[in-house]
């Protein structure tokens, strides 16, 4: 059911058999039949491990989403909240709990908390009254959800937010666990490297907990080489331009959800004969992205100016293929043909459904707007006139383009020139708060507060150095065969993938003036294994590096990385891990002040 | 089964499946329009939707099975009937193998666990209350090793690290300020914000103000925590005390002037808007502070007065444009957008007149004429379009003048669907002369064309353009003439 996630040169469907296997105890310690009430947040991610058999297996009959008031009828055993340790979720469990005493026959309740206990929250049900009506109140550590065959994250949407702004070191903490069930799984990771401050303090916990946990020694052949941890503060400014390859596209136009995209109905309408016209469908359909699907798996990474010609040679293969029943002849032979047909069929579907998406994005990136905007981020990343107000800036802010796409632009030039000059930071401000209410004022702030968009300090501009030293700009790329990571950006060298690279080969020791000017401490940390452990890696087999990007990772660099695992002579494949996928928009929202 | 050969033939044969070409240019979209094409073809040749290996998915996209399509299903009413019936009987064939059970004997739980998973129905907040469990169910009840680790004497890191698993765990007992700031050391240690939380919360309730915050301003940390914890439950009041003793006077400001959002009533709203004005904030943000309740004040003034003529039915502009929504809490642009709808006439002493607000609020030329024109066009008031770009110098010749640039001006006309008459007039105005000819071309002013044409002597463009005019055409007419003129020296 998730053959995918074996495709890679690690077996992350381990990890999802022990998540599903913990998941199983728990809904075995809830003897009886079961209704499951679900924090909406959570379903997605739950997808990705379980499908709802799996809960019945275990006698779950119902399942709702957590709402107000009454629960729904059910004629049930146990009622099992599983939901996200918040807060305002516990008086929402409350008043499901206070409506439900006052009829009918009493029913247990249970509360999973995903992926941690919170003394906060219970105090909070304790406070409601409601608190000893539980009789199960644990936690379920998904920490890490296996995405992919090489992509791991804790869809954890504030952890840039908790980690950067708030010095919140809850998801550091989780990510740490995360990373000690990796190894319990895989082996202890015999090195560990990393650059950042939240980094460092993930090494630490790391190093601390395995020396609480000595007692049981780790017997499992390492899978992993090396551990680089990042944190996304080191390069602020990857995020903030505007994805190029496929997958990259597809989630900056329409975001792409725990694997899951929704893309406008018209397209996909069924061209049957028969059912046109009526049954015209209004709902966004839904489509599942991952590399279970071969088309997919072939395009994804590749830079969208690429995609076109691989789908119509696609089209060609399988039109020629479709063909070939003119040339079957003899029963055996149209026996071999429609025993072939599932498979063509499913292949046509998979290219009808891209070459449709397709469509949708092409839509997008010939318009006027889109060019002008890559146009402008182009130049900032080169470097080009980073010191003043950008007049495009002030277009979109004119025309009231939509708040997050000014801001990303704005952010992208402050980070380009490190830090905008006084004047220009000043008169940007302005207008932004004039044009979309003042009460921004606090968007700002953390915007500055986060190392976004502030005023240069000290009147120099460390950028050009940190371009130039890293290869951020390539000025000939190559689209249709990439031969640099530069070509998921169409030119920019994501920062962060390049550190990876350049770790990898020659070492960071080449770079220490670079690595000074980015934030935080660089480091590199060994955990010893006993020698029967060790690892003798054959000539020419790669190392396998797990990078984990603390606050959130873009599908372009995922794509690059997966560009240098490819590589023939590139000496190492990465399996990603992060606290959350994302990209400039989702990140720069998850910034904004809210009501509370 | 005896189907002849020629039954065969007929059949491949008759099939909609055609065949496509590719022109092997190597243009994106050609190919992508070949691509579908050719899988539209395809589509009408297999005549089939169900493939049978591929996962199965209801219409909207999930798959069959998935838990959040199975939350629609078991609570079965956000489904059309339609639908589940279409699901049902895809779901009846397509059956799910009983699950293997997994090889793997890990489980996520024992790796951090320890063995003992017992004590984990019992919280710690119960433990922080002192009052022992009662209300849970009998076969539940907790083993006696249990109460004896209860009672028994923890130091602090030991009841740490009880805490992060879990378990019960008294704090009364450490009574001391040492000791409890041991335990706060302790739990800052383990880097679990979980448990740093419950400690501060243990602190909270048993320390003075005075001396919590004293001791977590060496703290940082922990303070970090507290901090959010305070935002977190909404304890404003202790926020605001902290941050005063910290002397963070810039975050005690923005924290403050972070709960307007939360205030519905507008009257409210601006009352407390006001008592933010004198709080210190940078000089900047003072200002915009300040702006902000001058701006909600204005707001309430015209939202009431607007209503009210709007109601009464008296004024045209009303009847003609009922107002689409209230204009309290909008940006001051669309403020600005919306008194040049509808008070653009008004003398400067209105809180209500455009001229007032741009004076007030300091708004730049640029902003202001852009915003005017854009309310005066969509109302279709040309007259005073006209009026925002004239001049007048001292001789009293009139002179047009556009601080945004004619280019913008053009294209807010356009969107606004000006007549052509109009926009000629200022496409006429572009001073950049491709702009000008790109302009004209692109909303159709065929004289600026032209014109522009003749005066750079182009007989090759202004030859192309005449296959762009309607045939018999006065402009057709007008090119004739030109192409035909021998006044003219033509550069090609």
């Amino acid at each position: 059911m998730a053959a995918h996630l074996s495709y890679g040169r690690v077996n992350l469907n381990v990890l999802r058999e022990a998540v599903r296997r913990e998941l199983r105890e728990f809904l075995d310690k809830c003897a009886g039949s079961k209704a499951i009430v679900w924090d909406e947040y959570l379903t997605g991610p739950f997808g990705l491990i379980a499908q709802y058999s799996l809960l019945k297996e275990h006698e779950v009959e119902k399942m709702f989403t957590l709402k107000g008031s009454r629960l729904p009828a059910a004629d049930v055993k146990n009622i099992i909240f599983f939901v996200r340790p918040r807060l305002e979720l516990m008086d929402i469990i409350a008043e499901n709990v206070l409506s439900e005493d006052r009829r009918g026959p009493a029913r247990d309740f249970h509360i999973l908390f995903v992926p941690r206990r919170s003394l906060l929250c219970e105090q909070r049900l304790k406070d409601l009254g409601v608190l000893g009506s539980f009789i199960h109140r644990e936690e379920y550590s998904l920490d890490l959800i296996p995405f992919d065959g090489d992509l791991l994250s804790m869809e954890s949407e504030g952890a840039f937010k908790e980690c950067y702004l708030e010095s919140d070191q809850t998801s550091l903490y989780h990510a740490a666990k995360g990373l000690m069930t990796l190894q319990a799984l895989y082996g202890t990771i015999p090195q560990i490297f990393g650059k950042g401050e939240c980094a460092r303090q993930v090494a630490n916990m790391m190093i601390r907990m395995k020396r609480e946990f000595t007692g049981s020694q780790n017997s499992i052949f390492p899978v992993f080489d090396n551990l680089l941890l990042l944190d996304r503060n080191v390069d602020l400014l990857t995020p903030l331009a505007t994805q190029l390859t496929y997958e990259g596209l597809i989630d900056e136009i329409y975001g792409i959800q725990n694997s899951f995209v929704k893309l406008p109905p018209e397209k996909f309408a069924s061209k049957k004969q028969g059912d046109s016209g009526k049954d015209l469908p209004t709902e966004a359909k839904k489509l599942q992205l991952n590399s279970a699907e071969e088309l997919y798996a072939e395009i994804r990474d590749k830079n969208f100016n690429a995609v076109g010609s691989v789908l119509s040679k696609k089209a060609k293969v399988i039109s020629a293929a479709f063909e070939e029943r003119h040339n079957a002849k003899t029963v055996g032979e149209i026996k071999q043909f429609v025993s072939q047909l599932p498979h063509m069929q499913a292949a046509r579907g998979s290219l009808a459904n891209h070459t449709s998406i397709a469509e949708l994005i092409k839509d997008v990136t010939t318009s006027e707007d889109f060019f002008d905007k890559l146009t402008v981020e182009q130049e900032f990343m080169s470097g080009i006139d980073t010191d003043k107000v950008n007049s495009y800036i002030e277009d979109c802010i004119a025309q009231k383009h939509p708040l997050i796409k000014v801001l990303r632009l704005v952010c992208l030039q402050s980070v380009c020139n490190s830090g905008l000059k006084q004047k220009v930071l000043d008169y940007y401000k302005r207008e932004i708060l004039q044009t979309y209410g003042f009460e921004h004022i606090l968007t700002l702030h953390n915007l500055e507060k986060a190392g976004l968009l502030k005023p240069q300090t000290g009147g120099r501009n460390n950028y050009p150095t940190i371009r130039k030293t890293l290869r951020l700009w390539m000025d000939d790329v190559n689209e249709q065969n990439p031969t640099d990571i530069s070509y998921v950006y169409s030119g920019y060298a994501p920062l962060s993938v390049r550190l990876a690279q350049l770790l990898s080969r020659p070492g960071w020791r080449s770079i220490e003036e670079v690595l000074r000017i980015l934030p935080g401490p660089h480091f590199e940390e060994r955990q010893p294994l006993p020698t029967g452990l060790q690892k003798k890696r054959q000539p020419g087999e790669n190392r396998i590096t797990l990078i984990f990007f603390l606050g959130g990772v873009t599908f372009a660099e995922i794509a690059a990385l997966r560009f240098l695992s490819q590589l023939e002579d590139g000496g190492t494949e990465y399996v990603v891990a992060t606290t959350k996928l994302m990209n400039g928009a989702s990140w720069i929202e998850s910034l904004m002040e809210k009501p509370f | 089964m005896n189907r002849t050969k020629g039954d065969e033939e007929e059949y491949w044969n008759s099939s909609k499946f055609k065949a496509f070409t590719f022109d092997d240019e190597d243009d994106e979209l050609s190919q992508l329009k070949e691509s579908k094409r050719a899988v539209n073809s395809l589509r009408d040749f297999v005549d089939d939707d169900d493939d049978d290996d591929l996962e199965r998915v209801s219409w909207s996209g999930e798959p069959v099975g998935s838990i959040s399509w199975s939350i629609k299903e078991t609570a079965g009413n956000s489904v059309s009937n339609h639908e589940r019936e279409q699901l049902k009987s895809r779901n009846s064939f397509s059956s799910y193998a009983p699950l293997p059970k997994p090889a793997s004997t890990y489980s996520l739980s024992s790796f951090f666990r320890g063995r003992t998973r017992l004590g984990s129905f019992q919280s710690l907040s119960d433990a922080l209350s002192d009052t022992p469990a009662k209300s849970y169910a009998p076969e539940l009840g907790r083993p006696k090793g249990e109460y004896r680790d209860y009672s028994s004497d923890w130091s602090p890191s030991d009841t740490v690290r009880r805490l992060q698993k879990g378990k019960v765990c008294s704090l009364e007992r450490f009574r001391s300020l040492q000791d409890k700031l041991q335990l706060l050391e302790e739990a800052v240690s383990m880097h679990d914000g979980n448990v740093i939380t419950a400690v501060l919360i243990f602190l909270k309730r048993t320390l003075s103000k005075e001396i919590l915050f004293r001791e977590l301003e060496v703290r940082q940390v922990a303070l970090r925590h507290l901090i959010h914890f305070l935002k977190e439950i909404g304890d404003q009041k202790l926020l605001l005390d902290l941050f005063r003793f910290l002397d963070r006077t810039e975050e005690l400001a923005l924290s403050h002037y972070r709960e307007h959002l939360n205030i519905q009533d507008p009257e409210k709203r601006k009352e407390f808007l006001k008592t933010c004005i004198s709080l210190p904030f940078s000089a900047e943000d003072s200002a915009h502070v300040q702006d902000h309740y001058t701006l909600l004040e204005r707001q309430i003034v015209i939202e009431a007065n607007d209503r009210h003529l709007e109601s009464a039915g008296q004024t045209e502009i009303f009847r003609k444009h009922p107002r689409k929504a209230s204009i309290l809490n909008m940006p001051l642009v669309t403020t600005l957008f919306y008194s040049c709808f509808y008070h653009y006439m008004e003398a400067e002493g209105t809180f209500s007149s455009p001229v007032n607000l741009k004076k007030t609020f300091k708004i730049p030329d640029k902003q202001y004429v852009l915003t005017a024109l854009a309310a005066r066009a969509k109302l279709r008031a040309w007259h005073d379009v006209d009026a925002l770009f004239t001049t007048k110098n001292w001789l009293g010749y009139t002179k047009k003048r556009a601080p945004i640039g004619f280019h913008r001006v053009v294209e807010i006309l356009h969107k606004n669907s000006a007549p052509v008459q109009i926009l000629q007039e200022y496409v006429n105005l572009v001073e950049d002369v491709d702009t000008k000819l790109n302009l004209a071309t692109k909303f159709k002013c065929h004289d600026v064309v032209i014109d522009t044409c003749r005066d750079l002597k182009d007989r090759q463009q202004l030859l192309a353009y005449r296959s762009k005019v309607d045939k018999g055409s006065a402009e057709e007419e007008k090119i004739d003439a030109l192409l035909n003129s021998s006044q003219i020296r033509w550069k090609n």
